[in-house]
């Protein structure tokens, strides 16, 4: 397949990647999905999750946080607060994180303001886990 | 005349804060590029929300969403952004003074004004004159995008309560290293920016979930986005007037010290001369 998509992904720190891709899977609000090219116009919002793209037959994760998803005309645009590549994360924070949330969680009830907040920590660190963890596998 | 000991004196303190105000100018410079570096590269992220929020505005039709919908404008919050350190010029000042005459302006169109403050300088002027709702210190000196979705919350929650009608942000947004621009941001209601007339909205969205829920999800990520790009350009344009401002500083004491080290010099010149005259007058009278 000689198309290719144009993936760009975009956080208030920096942009963290601009490139040419075959194939793009990400976790939205209502689940999993793939794009391949030539995608109708579509917008969507993602949740804490993981994204993969396939570059030249090599699938490169990262793991994300809440943001946006576009296409358009073959352009990708990622809107998130915080993406990492599967060989950026640190995982012994995460793990710490993890630590920390759960404890805080067994202290809160679901009332709780500060319940939601830790309740996204804990997603978000088990998400890094999950994706250094594939990496390490490969 | 000021005596030569005296003098002297003078001219080592002047050294010393030379000294000084020339480090605090090269810390500031390199703290400059790298806030510099964070405007940059949170512009792209910011750019694309905007484009995202006005493709959502553009098909919605109707029915809005609560931060949208222009109320009677009967309360006012101004949060007045300004740096937690001074020594930088008239950043802090220009800035409040601008909020002041703000605040004196609106007075009248509105039943109450409130007033929020981020960073201490601007806490510090205001607190005596006005009421400060609320306070955040020590987030603007190292500006992070949590610190910017906590405030931004905090508004939102405001706003949603009907505590205020009206948001309006006023910050120093950066322009050149030399100079700030005043800048009134009106936050809240959102005020959806205008269709260009390039028309490119033939583009037809699939939007999962339905646009309302991306829009009520949108939204508030705005007003973050908004506050962490002011924050950003804040500190920017700090660092820039700090630059400036102990350039300047510098300066004046390398005149100072020049003016100083002349007085020395004709002070000594006198003194010696004196000295001269009475060893001669001494010599003549021995000799008659």
């Amino acid at each position: 397949m000689a198309e290719k998509m144009k993936l760009e992904i975009v956080t208030p720190y920096s942009k963290v990647l601009d490139e040419l891709v075959d194939e793009v899977t990400t976790t939205g609000k209502l689940g999993e999905f793939s794009v391949l090219p030539g995608h109708a116009p579509f917008l969507t919002s993602l949740s804490i999750g993981e994204l993969c793209y396939k570059k030249d037959g090599v699938a490169v994760c990262m793991a994300h946080n809440w943001g946006y998803f576009e296409i358009n005309d073959d352009k990708i645009i990622v809107l998130v607060e915080t993406a990492e590549r599967s060989d950026e994360i640190d995982v012994e924070r995460a793990k710490a994180a993890l630590g920390r949330a759960e404890d805080a969680l067994k202290k809160l009830v679901p009332e709780d303001k500060q319940f939601k907040v830790y309740e996204a920590a804990l997603q978000r660190a088990l998400i890094r886990m999950q994706v250094a963890g594939k990496a390490a596998r490969k | 005349m000021a005596s030569l000991k005296s003098i002297k004196k003078r001219i080592v303190s002047v050294k010393n804060t030379r000294q000084i105000t020339k480090a605090m100018k090269m810390v500031s410079a390199a703290k400059l590029r790298r806030a510099q570096e964070n405007v940059v590269a949170a512009r792209p992220y910011a750019l694309k929300m905007g484009e995202v929020l006005q493709s959502l505005t553009g098909t919605l039709e109707g029915d809005l969403h609560p931060l949208l919908e222009k109320r009677d404008a009967k309360k006012l919050l101004l949060i007045v952004m300004t740096s937690d350190r001074g020594l930088c010029g008239g950043f802090n000042s220009n800035l409040c003074k601008a909020g002041e005459r703000f605040l004196k302006d609106k007075q009248g169109e509105f039943e109450s004004i409130s007033v929020m403050t981020v960073g201490r300088k601007g806490y510090e002027f205001l607190k005596n004159r006005h009421t400060i709702h609320k306070n955040f210190s020590n987030i603007i000196s190292k500006p992070n995008y949590q610190a910017a979705a906590m405030l931004a919350q905090d508004v939102i929650d405001g706003y949603l309560a009907e505590d205020y009608d009206q948001v309006v942000l006023l910050f120093n947004s950066f322009r050149t290293v030399m100079s700030q621009d005043i800048t009134f941001q009106q936050l809240l209601p959102v005020v959806p920016e205008e269709q260009g007339s390039t028309d490119e909205a033939g583009v037809e969205y699939i939007y999962e979930p339905s646009v309302g829920e991306l829009l009520a999800e949108i939204l508030p990520k705005n007003i973050e986005v908004q506050i962490f790009k002011a924050m950003l350009e804040s500190v920017a344009g700090e660092h820039g007037a700090r630059m400036t401002a102990m350039d300047s500083a510098s300066k004046n004491a390398s005149e100072m010290i020049g003016k100083l080290t002349l007085q020395y010099n004709r002070a000594r010149q006198a003194a010696i001369t004196t000295e001269l005259m009475e060893i001669i007058s001494g010599a003549e009278s021995i000799k008659g």
